[in-house]
């Protein structure tokens, strides 16, 4: 018990002087409490979970390195510093459970079990990519692992998780939806619309609200009257919690109590997460809208480096067991570049193959220069 | 088979599709208890419960987005959206969303869903719920839009887009809800319609009308009286706006050498201007005279029945259209 309360510290202890809200316990004082000390996690699991974290990080400083070789194009959001995030709600999931996402989204596919490779090929726009090239890094898709698409629109992806819970509940199902977003989805009207759907109809939809203190530039306390997001259950009588997005064990257990929630009561669920966005919007942005301060106390906040610390400490991962981890791990990212960078474009040819699912007499197959009747 | 209405043609086909696949649910404001805003949904919860009628609070993104979400874990959703005019609050789920989510993942995952609207003025309900916006959804590649104007037409096409694997918005008109027509079979014999075909619902030599939903029917009375004179001509109901049937279009024009569009959608950028743009694409050697369109004024539909009547389209306006054309052509007819 003692080595994972060190594996999971407290998190208002390790988020102070942080952008990023410090966590509280459940929004109602019958929900249970997501914070409450660690249940234990082995050191398989610690490590398993350490693994995945170091694999989005090391994939996504891959990304950043391609998109400023130009390899990537389009837009580029990172989850840099969200890891412990990701991996604690991915766990908390069965591979039946279905995904929805934002467009910051990467470390969702790959936690979620599609490999790096076809992660990669995608955001090099290949026909290998996980959606064969036709949606970028915003847009990943895998209907195997019932990843349902992550989404460039903020708060898309809100009504459309809530549908897909409507459908696994029309079926008598026992799947999970879980719906991913950004704090700035919080004061979006479908975000709205969704939980009063959600809450109305008995949905098994779990909200996780990623709130890294920023929507773009703009503060959490400049865009949102209610800055406590994981609140807004409330107006829609959702057991709702925050939680310190940086321990991957007290994400996991939080998404679990939603998740179990969802799963057997087919009830909704809020969950937030406090978790640090350690870069910029995307790969382009500076962030010059940070204070020195700030980005001196985001280091104090990567998950990353705080795991890896606690893990040494605690005897489970030595140093230079890490290290050998590390160059595993860079060693299938590279991989992952290779077979992306190999990969084939999408052929021309098959510019019309995805428009409609039901072919239609008189559909207009025509490239820019074409005339709309043919020679 | 005994003429029924075309509202009444859309509540048995619904029933029908609904008793055919399980997937197939309703859901929408006011189309349960209520029994639908304009009645087509009545009776549809007393026989098939709140699972599959399923009334929703006043959230047109929420419940349009909620409908895609189902679609795409394989339910056939079919939604009703009271007025065209409240779909706009649902655009950024049916533009950004519904028509993107099969191409944008790659073929992955399909999206069969109806959207059933109605659009249309005439009723006094002034500028906000009078509009025609069908254009909007028409501009968009991975959404099919469909307009039948008649009983018949709206359940073989409700049928075809019930089993479309894509976004199918639906476009009724209150105007046409209690006119009257014949079905060519028991409602669930009557076979599903192609969509993606237009139909030459007269056929003529002197000039052709091309219309959809309501001005398909206003062209239809016009052709009839122009028939009197001695004056034949084709009409053209569009039927699916998209996607569009050029073919046929051209193909009439091509026999007629004249045209005039009638449409209840403004005239700058409508649904017309697409057609005229392909009667001169593909027609551009048979015209004898400009290509002519009778639209709604450019104005918000006003409430006062005198400006209401002014604005918009009539039989009256498109008959001195087709007059105005056929004169144009130069051509020797006692008969203009």
């Amino acid at each position: 018990m003692a080595e994972t309360t060190k594996a999971a510290p407290a998190p208002s202890r390790r988020t102070r002087g942080t952008r990023t809200p410090r966590a509280k316990d459940a929004a109602t004082p019958d929900a249970p409490e997501p914070n409450a000390p660690t249940p234990a996690a082995d050191a398989e699991t610690l490590v398993g979970y350490y693994r995945q974290m170091l694999l989005i990080r090391r994939f996504e400083e891959r990304a950043a390195r391609a998109y400023t070789e130009a390899k990537i194009g389009g837009y580029c959001h990172l989850n840099l510093g969200e890891e412990a995030t990701v991996v604690g709600l991915m766990a908390a999931l069965r591979p039946s459970d279905y995904l929805f996402t934002n467009y910051r989204e990467h470390g969702y596919a790959l936690a979620k079990g599609i490999g790096a490779d076809r992660v990669m090929a995608e955001l090099y726009g290949r026909s290998t990519g996980v959606s064969k090239g036709w949606g970028g890094s915003m847009h990943l898709f895998d209907a195997e692992a019932r990843l349902l698409g992550g989404y460039g629109i903020v708060g898309g992806q809100v009504p459309l998780a809530t549908g897909a819970a409507l459908a696994v509940s029309y079926k008598g199902g026992d799947e999970v939806v879980m719906c991913h977003m950004g704090d700035g989805t919080a004061a979006i009207g479908a975000f709205h619309e969704s939980l009063n759907i959600a809450a109305l109809w008995d949905l098994p939809v779990v909200f996780v609200v990623i709130n890294n203190g920023l929507g773009m530039g703009t503060t959490v306390e400049n865009s949102a009257a209610e800055p406590e997001l994981y609140r807004r259950g409330a107006a829609y009588r959702m057991e709702s919690a925050r939680v310190d997005g940086t321990n991957v064990v007290a994400v996991r257990d939080a998404a679990r109590v939603a998740v179990e929630r969802a799963r057997s009561q087919s009830k909704p669920y809020l969950l937030e997460t406090t978790s640090p966005r350690l870069k910029g919007h995307s790969v382009v942005d500076p962030a010059r809208y940070r204070s020195k301060e700030e980005k001196e106390a985001l280091k104090a906040a990567d998950p990353l480096a705080r795991m890896a610390l606690e893990l040494e400490e605690a005897g489970i991962l030595s140093h230079e067991d890490r290290d050998a981890l590390d160059a595993k791990v860079m060693a299938e990212v590279d991989a992952a570049a290779a077979f992306a960078d190999e990969s084939p474009a999408p052929d021309v040819s098959t510019l019309f193959d995805y428009t409609y699912a039901t072919p239609v007499p008189g559909e207009l197959r025509r490239l820019p220069a074409d005339a709309v009747f043919g020679s | 088979m005994a003429p029924m209405t075309y509202r009444q043609a859309l509540r048995d086909t619904l029933r029908a599709e609904m008793l055919r696949d399980e997937n197939v649910f309703l859901l929408g404001e006011e189309i349960g208890l209520f029994e639908g805003s304009y009645k087509i949904t009545e009776g549809l919860l007393k026989e098939f419960g709140p699972r599959r009628v399923r009334d929703t609070p006043i959230a047109e993104e929420g419940f349009v987005g909620a409908a895609i979400g189902a679609a795409m874990l394989g339910l056939r959703p079919v939604v009703e959206i009271m007025t065209i005019n409240f779909s706009l609050l649902a655009l950024d789920q049916i533009v950004n969303h519904a028509a993107k989510i099969y191409g944008m993942f790659g073929g992955q995952a399909s999206v069969p869903m109806v959207i059933r609207t109605p659009g249309g003025g005439g009723q006094q309900l002034g500028a906000t719920h009078s509009q025609n916006v069908e254009l909007f959804y028409s501009f968009v590649p991975g959404l099919k839009v469909v307009a039948p104007s008649t009983p018949a037409e709206a359940s073989a096409m409700l049928k075809a887009a019930i089993r479309d694997d894509d976004p199918v918005l639906f476009l009724e008109n209150l105007a046409l809800y209690n006119t009257k027509g014949e079905l060519p079979a028991a409602v669930e014999d009557v076979e599903p319609a192609e969509i993606g075909r237009a139909a030459v619902t007269r056929p003529g030599t002197d000039i052709t009308i091309i219309g959809y939903s309501r001005m398909a029917r206003v062209a239809a009375e016009v052709a009839e009286t122009l028939a009197a004179e001695g004056v034949s001509a084709e009409v053209v109901d569009l039927r699916s706006l998209r996607p569009l049937d050029r073919a046929t279009i051209v193909e009439s024009v091509r026999r007629t050498g004249c045209a005039v569009v009638a449409e209840d959608d403004w005239l700058t950028y409508g649904i017309g201007a697409e057609i005229a743009a392909t009667i001169q694409e593909g027609a551009f050697d048979w015209l004898d005279a400009p290509v002519r369109r009778v639209a709604m004024a450019e104005v918000p539909l006003p409430y006062a029945k005198s400006l209401e009547t002014a604005a918009l389209p009539s039989a009256d306006s498109l008959l001195t259209a087709v007059r105005d054309t056929l004169r144009a052509t130069g051509r020797v007819l006692e008969k203009i």
